[in-house]
């Protein structure tokens, strides 16, 4: 755990990524490889979920310090972190039992699980007792299920590689899909055989970079493959050895979650790997995006919510073909196989194929992504013709060519205070919009700004505010900034009777006043215009 | 004894304010930073330790000291100084009239500082304490664990040929920082707000380790030095001479670890030259006082804290805050 505390103390003190990939080929190097295995785990994101009421965490702990709840309460909001603000109360005896991290995981983490409320007392009593600093900060976050680190997949995926001097590829391979943190499986994963048996494994997705610069920066159109950038789930659908797996980008197997789709995979032949993209659809076009998410997380699916909002799959790659990874041949080709397998498919499969939107000059092209919002896509996706299928987010072969966001005026209208390097800063803001003589809340946003910004918000907020509510100041309504956001939808469950998808801070309109922000009415003309559009 | 004005604290029966917010016709002074002491009153009073630092500090306008202990009548008031140990000469002021005892703390510290007099607990009716880190979150680790943990910091830096840039207040901070500094390690090179106030320490007699101007030292030096600098030395011309160096800051706000990153250093240290939780509620205990005002800080929480204790005790207003309930943007507060 020493070690485990001390990498993560490592990786969160540094913003360099050499620096991060050193630490952890460090760490990987020492620790044994069951600890290995859960410092992977974790450091990808997989980490388990809450295993304790954080309710009576909080409760033990202000007893354990002696204070009371406002107190606890106060020291939160300053803090910011809950884990963290526990330990730093509860009081440290500076010394912590050394044991591995395996054996803390199992002992101490995943046992609390099966506890009830008072052994689970005794046993996080017991392990404050025995974890002192940054070991108990991280031991608290890990049963909170807030632990997180700065470092991407790709990091991780780099640092596997340094310590089993495998090619990158290899170990991004078997990092994907469902795997079980033990000593074997690291022990597998360092492994120099290189032929992986496990036939569920998807590959990893290849991600587009945004496009900054105009099209014609590209080159010439005919290198380049125009298709729409689709607003659904990305996936992948695995058809081997008699079975087929879906796969969401989280790494998730969406076993069961979209029958309509493992249906028609089990159509497909053998050794056959797609990517695509999930999506509600009826009649050859998309709905909103909002209908697929009662889909998402449903593991019952029934009769009903199937008729409602039938799913397919947009295929628009393909990486296995007669068991065999295409994905270093180029896109052309790739493409012309997938176009095969799909209309060998029955017309009433859930598998559609995405259109290619066809353009002689750049500048059509620009006139067709005009049209997106209008297909219930969020732009175009770039792809070069001649592209093999890439590992992670690489620049240069793939670029995503979003629309431009709706936009509007909003007003600050509360504030509250932000959480881990924001603690302390009033950083998460409600934006109102006119409605007659009234503002009323219409988005939520935290990005956007920057830090010397946000500092002078900050300290606007603590001049202007005239209402308290827990941590919400109400402020003077002064200041205007321009949200950006990706869509818009009905909702009973916002008093301006609407909520917007993705919404930030897209500048500060220092040169507007509040009477000068948008109204309600406005923005129910945007929400017309789209949804006439979904439905055309 | 004192009544909160415009200007600050006010003692009508010896006509005085103590750490006045603007001019006034006579200032008792608790110590030097800038939210304590303010330029064009007529008579500064403050300790004999801190004078010559509170002079420089007020372009060498003159300014009456006491030893510590030492009474002097001033209306019908007794006033004494106490060491508060904040900063060289930091001071508490004790007020006596008609039987009855006040004591202002200005800022303080109860853990231990080889640069200042430690902190002398003083009775008294009525205490005004300050609160900066008055919430339990703040609790200061061991200083000799900080001082290892730095010179293990500067060491791995030299191993990379990195010059490390250590940022503390340039009055108080930076010479406690020297003085904990182990001069076998490697050059200690200074930046000229802290060099200048590390002369004035050293002709108090305080030991500081042998420095040198960082803007003298040659790139070799650098890279094995490490340097005292002012946080707002941060990311200029003066700090990129350096490279790509090694960053850290000296601050109890570095015991939070959005504070740690927000500030965007590679490291921070837990070393304040104020009380922490612990060492405030020791510090007002050992008072024995019954009412107790509370400023510069956290005011809400430890009121109402001593309040639940039985204590009398008010926030009162601080210079520089509108809202007595928040602190100040942590990188404004003296650190």
């Amino acid at each position: 755990m020493r070690r485990f505390a001390a990498l993560y103390t490592a990786l969160d003190e540094t913003t360099s990524t050499l620096a991060k990939t050193g630490a952890m080929t460090a760490y990987l190097r020492e620790a044994p490889p069951a600890d290995a295995a859960w410092a992977l785990s974790f450091l990808s994101g997989r980490r388990p979920k809450r295993l304790i009421r954080t309710a009576l965490l909080q409760r033990w702990a202000r007893e354990a310090a002696g204070i009371p709840e406002w107190l606890f309460d106060e020291s939160y909001q300053q803090v910011g972190d809950l884990a963290e603000t526990i330990s730093l109360l509860v009081p440290d005896h500076g010394t912590s039992r050394d044991e591995s991290l395996d054996w803390w995981v199992r002992e101490r983490i995943l046992a609390l699980r099966d506890m009830d409320e008072a052994r689970q007392r005794e046993a996080v009593e017991a392990t404050w007792r025995e974890l002192g600093g940054r070991e108990r900060f991280v031991f608290l976050k890990l049963i909170t299920g807030a632990f997180r680190v700065g470092v991407s997949e790709q990091l991780v995926i780099r640092a596997v590689a340094a310590v089993s001097e495998l090619p990158e590829e290899v170990v991004a391979h078997r990092l994907m899909g469902g795997w079980e943190p033990s000593a074997e499986f690291y022990e597998q994963l360092v492994a120099r055989d290189t032929r992986d048996a496990d036939r569920s494994r998807p590959y990893p997705f290849y991600l587009a970079y945004p496009l900054e610069q105009e099209p014609d920066a590209l080159g010439t159109p005919l290198e380049w493959q125009a298709e729409w950038k689709w607003d659904g789930i990305r996936a992948q659908v695995v058809r081997r050895g008699g079975s087929v797996f879906v796969w969401s980008r989280g790494d998730e197997l969406m076993a069961g979650r979209f029958p309509e789709v493992e249906e028609s995979a089990r159509l497909l032949p053998e050794g056959t790997v797609i990517d695509g993209e999930l999506m509600p659809w009826r009649d050859e076009s998309a709905l909103p995006f909002a209908l697929l998410q009662r889909r998402i997380g449903r593991k019952a699916v029934t009769r009903k919510i199937l008729t409602e909002v039938p799913v397919v799959l947009v295929a628009y790659d393909l990486l296995e073909f007669g068991g065999d990874d295409v994905r270093g041949r180029p896109l052309e080709e790739r493409r012309t196989l997938l176009t095969s397998l799909i209309r060998a498919l029955p017309a009433s499969s859930a598998f559609r194929l995405s259109p290619v939107v066809s353009f002689e000059s750049w500048s059509e092209l620009v006139l067709a992504r005009e049209g997106s919002r209008d297909r219930a896509a969020e732009g175009l996706m770039l792809k070069r013709i001649s592209s093999p299928y890439g590992t992670g987010r690489r620049r240069g072969d793939w670029w995503k060519w979003k629309v431009d966001p709706y936009s509007a005026d909003a007003v600050l209208i509360y504030a509250q205070p932000g959480h881990g390097r924001r603690a302390g800063l009033f950083t998460d803001y409600t934006f109102g919009v006119w409605d007659g003589e009234q503002l009323v809340p219409f988005a939520k946003a935290y990005s956007g700004l920057t830090d010397e910004e946000i500092r002078e918000v900050d300290a606007f907020v603590r001049r202007h505010t005239i209402d308290k509510h827990g941590p919400v100041r109400v402020v003077e309504p002064l200041l205007v900034f321009e949200i950006a956001f990706e869509g818009l939808q009905r909702s009973s469950r916002h008093r301006s009777g609407v909520a917007v998808r993705f919404p930030r801070m897209a500048r500060w309109r220092r040169d507007k006043v509040a009477a000068d922000a948008d109204s309600l009415e406005t923005i129910l003309t945007l929400l017309g215009a789209a949804e006439r559009g979904r439905n055309a | 004894m004192l009544t909160l004005t415009d200007r600050g604290l006010y003692c009508a029966a010896g006509g005085f304010h103590v750490d006045p917010w603007g001019p006034v016709a006579r200032a008792v002074v608790t110590h030097a930073h800038g939210d304590h002491l303010v330029w064009g009153c007529g008579v500064y009073l403050t300790s004999n330790q801190g004078r010559a630092i509170a002079s420089h500090r007020l372009g060498g306008v003159p300014v009456e000291g006491l030893d510590w202990g030492e009474r002097r009548t001033i209306g019908d008031v007794t006033l004494s100084l106490h060491p508060a140990g904040h900063i060289l000469g930091s001071s508490q002021v004790r007020l006596e009239h008609r039987g009855e005892v006040w004591v202002v703390s200005g800022d303080y510290k109860v853990a231990p500082d080889p640069t200042v007099t430690p902190f002398e607990p003083v009775r008294c009716h009525t205490f005004i304490s300050e609160s900066t880190f008055g919430l339990p979150v703040y609790q200061w680790p061991d200083e000799r664990g900080v001082f290892a943990d730095i010179h293990a910091w500067w060491r791995a830096n030299q191993a990379e040929g990195r010059t490390s840039i250590l940022y503390g207040y340039a009055l108080g901070k930076a010479q406690r920082l020297l003085a904990g500094l182990d001069p076998a390690t490697g050059p200690i090179l200074t930046h000229g707000a802290v060099e200048t106030m590390a002369e004035l320490y050293r002709q108090a007699g305080v030991p500081l380790p042998a420095t040198r101007p960082a803007t003298t030292a040659r790139q070799p030096d650098w890279e094995r030095a490490m340097v005292i600098a002012p946080p707002s030395a941060d990311a200029s011309p003066w700090a990129r001479r350096f490279g790509h160096a090694g960053t850290a800051m000296a601050s109890g706000w570095m015991r939070v670890r959005g504070a740690r990153r927000r500030r965007g250093f590679d490291r921070g240290f837990v070393l304040s030259d104020h009380a922490d939780w612990p060492g405030l509620l020791e510090a007002i205990a050992a008072t024995g006082a019954s009412t107790v005002w509370v400023t510069h800080g956290f005011t809400g929480p430890l009121v109402r804290w001593l309040r639940e204790q039985g204590l009398d005790a008010q926030a009162i207003a601080t210079r520089f805050e509108g809202d007595v309930d928040e602190p100040v943007a942590d990188e404004q507060a003296t650190p």
